[in-house]
């Protein structure tokens, strides 16, 4: 059975700020809680989460124009699964993150997107801290 | 030295399933003799019937709306009150030994710490408890009992039913002898059962305390919830073929559609499987499906299952009796929820609020040194009741941000303290149907009014008259001629509604 959650968040930091690390394949672990490492080569990527447990990804899309970054888990338990995370401009300074999933077995889409609302807060709490200094942001 | 407070709960346990309480089908002298002793309670309802907002409840002292675990899946912050750390801070030795459940299982991030302990080779502390060894149905997951049974048992691992199926929804599989979903023969030894673990690891906390030393030990056994599957051994004990329906089942179908059709349309909806509304029932198994014996062997097995609990606790009391603290020691029994168990056709769980979910078998025995009287508790009393009594036991205010009160020692004592009433919630939205219940019971009615959801307008609603109608068959909720006190039945329930907490928690995981 298939199942399709998002979550989104208001970040009080430009969009080009946050999307330098949201849109950045290989920092996905820096702020996605319960992902201890990740490893891209090409257009693979392997995270391994908190349990020890690696999963095989395919980055499909990084569009630095619309600030989308698409990719799907490739693991055989997946049936179909697409991540999409999208880094919305709101104003100079604000802007809106939605991290979509879908996934069947519908299961993995609620247990993944549990996962992603972590990671939105965790985002936001970086880019919101004081004296942050983001690799690459403009 | 004061009381020692041992808190045994089961999970998803039927009133009628103990032998106090008029079961006639599982044998439970333990805790018949228990309830002799003590205080029997006939009208304990839990704040959610289902297992993390309940548990949560009952660590908390709080409706589900103020701890904020509104479904399963939603995790109970780890700042939360907790009367575990009350009792801690007081002095008391604390340990929590079973089934656990105050955040969710699935967990692949590995972000819960309640799934990190066993991995990490170590056991709390948690919440206020100073140890926290886990269990749950079966022998998968990150819980102290499956890695225990992994390690030191591992070709029994895979004799347990598969609770989730491969597309990792709750298992609609068929077995035991009449195919009925999640009944299962399981090959593994009573001894490494996790009834008898929970036993097993609660003796021996007990034998690791000092003689003098005041202890809280909630000992939380994973049955009699599905899967129906105790060792293979015990099946014998019960013949399904000897076993009657249960007295909420309707064996005429027409009759039994008549009834279900009266009721909000999610009940008839789910029982023709064209609406799953929760996680916790097996959404490719449609209760219109199930055979009187079917029911008859789920029946069976879970009156095993209770059978094996008992006896264990028997293994637990008589520990206890052994270290010389009997006569200290207050005994709580209950369970987070009830099961469907075959009423109107149905089983396992959800948003029906009826008395197969929300009648739970409770019993206090007071510690034998504090000369209580045994009793019989008619009054509504609540999950939410249970941490306000655990500090009064210990000689402990009861914390302002507990809602609950200290339980009723009889009738006399509930009415002079206002047990007029308690509250059940139920809140679901997953996989994009919602659903959203209030209940009051109060005064032998049961009044349940429905939110907007995606089954329901807000118009809808449940009215039982206990007392005439036991078995809950008749909703009055459109009867003018109790239009007066199905008006005032809601207006109270407002009244005394927490309201939700804010923001809404978010759903982590499916449970």
């Amino acid at each position: 059975m298939y199942g399709s959650l998002r979550h989104e968040i208001r970040i009080h930091r430009s969009a080009a700020d946050v999307w330098a690390l949201a849109g950045d394949a290989t920092k996905l672990h820096t702020w996605f809680p319960g992902i201890v490492d990740c490893t891209v080569d090409g257009n693979m990527r392997v995270i391994t989460m908190g349990t020890g447990l690696p999963m095989p990804e395919e980055i499909l899309l990084i569009d630095q124009t619309q600030r989308r970054f698409q990719y799907r888990i490739t693991a055989p338990m997946f049936v179909h699964h697409r991540g999409t995370i999208d880094v919305i401009e709101l104003a100079d300074d604000e802007c809106l993150v939605v991290y979509s999933t879908e996934a069947d077995p519908r299961t993995m889409a609620l247990v993944i997107a549990g996962g992603t609302a972590g990671a939105l807060a965790e985002l936001k709490r970086q880019m919101e801290a004081p004296a942050l200094a983001v690799e690459g942001a403009n | 030295m004061g009381r020692k407070i041992l808190f045994i709960t089961t999970d998803q346990q039927r009133y009628d399933t103990l032998g106090c309480n008029g079961g006639t089908i599982a044998r439970t002298p333990v805790m018949d003799g228990v309830a002799a002793a003590g205080v029997r309670y006939e009208r304990a309802h839990p704040q959610s019937v289902v297992c993390m907002p309940s548990r949560s409840t009952m660590l908390t002292g709080q409706h589900v709306s103020t701890h904020g675990v509104w479904m399963n899946g939603v995790p109970l912050p780890e700042d939360a009150p907790s009367v575990a750390e009350v009792l801690q801070d007081a002095g008391y030795r604390t340990a929590i030994i079973g089934k656990p459940h105050f955040e969710p299982f699935l967990d692949p991030f590995a972000r819960f710490p309640e799934n990190g302990f066993a991995r990490n080779g170590n056991f709390g502390p948690h919440r206020g408890f100073e140890h926290f060894e886990s269990a749950t149905h079966g022998a998968a997951g990150p819980l102290h009992y499956a890695r225990w049974l992994s390690s030191t048992h591992p070709e029994a691992v895979g004799m347990f039913y598969p609770v989730l199926d491969g597309s990792l929804e709750v298992n609609a599989m068929g077995g035991g002898d009449t195919g009925a979903p999640q009944a299962w023969v399981n090959n593994i030894p009573k001894d490494w059962y996790h009834t008898d673990w929970v036993a097993d690891r609660t003796i021996s906390w007990l034998d690791s305390l000092g003689a003098d030393d005041d202890w809280f030990c909630w000992m939380s056994f994973p049955d009699p919830h599905h899967p129906w599957d105790p060792p293979a051994s015990e099946v014998g004990r019960i013949d399904w073929r000897d076993v009657p329906l249960v007295e909420g089942y309707i064996e005429d179908k027409a009759e039994r559609e008549r009834v279900i059709d009266a009721k909000p349309r999610h009940y008839r909806a789910w029982y023709d499987g064209t609406l799953v509304s929760n996680y916790e029932a097996p959404a490719k198994w449609a209760p219109a499906t199930l055979t009187p014996d079917q029911l008859r062997e789920v029946t069976a097995l879970n009156a095993v299952e209770c059978e094996l609990i008992d006896e264990a606790i028997g293994r637990v009391l008589a520990a206890v009796a052994q270290r010389g603290w009997d006569d200290d020691v207050d005994i709580v029994f209950t369970t987070d929820h009830g099961e469907l168990g075959g009423d109107f056709g149905l089983l396992f769980k959800g948003p029906y609020h009826v008395d197969g979910l929300m009648r739970l078998p409770l019993i206090w025995r007071p510690a034998p040194s504090s000369s209580a009287t045994p009793s019989t508790v008619t009054r509504p009393v609540g999950l939410v009741d249970l941490a306000p009594t655990f500090c009064a036991i210990a000689g402990l205010p009861v914390p302002a941000w507990m809602e609950g009160k200290p339980l009723p020692v009889d009738d006399g004592d509930a009415d002079a303290r206002g047990f007029e009433r308690v509250l059940t919630e139920w809140d679901s939205d997953l996989f994009g149907v919602s659903v959203h219940l209030r209940t009051i019971t109060r005064e032998g009615w049961v009044c349940t009014t429905y939110q907007p959801g995606t089954a329901h307008d807000g118009t809808e609603g449940e009215l039982y008259d206990l007392a005439n109608d036991p078995l809950q068959r008749e909703n009055r909720w459109d009867d003018p001629a109790l239009a007066a006190i199905r008006s005032d039945l809601v207006a109270d329930l407002w009244d005394h509604q927490p309201p939700m907490k804010s923001p809404l928690p978010a759903v982590q995981a499916p449970v």
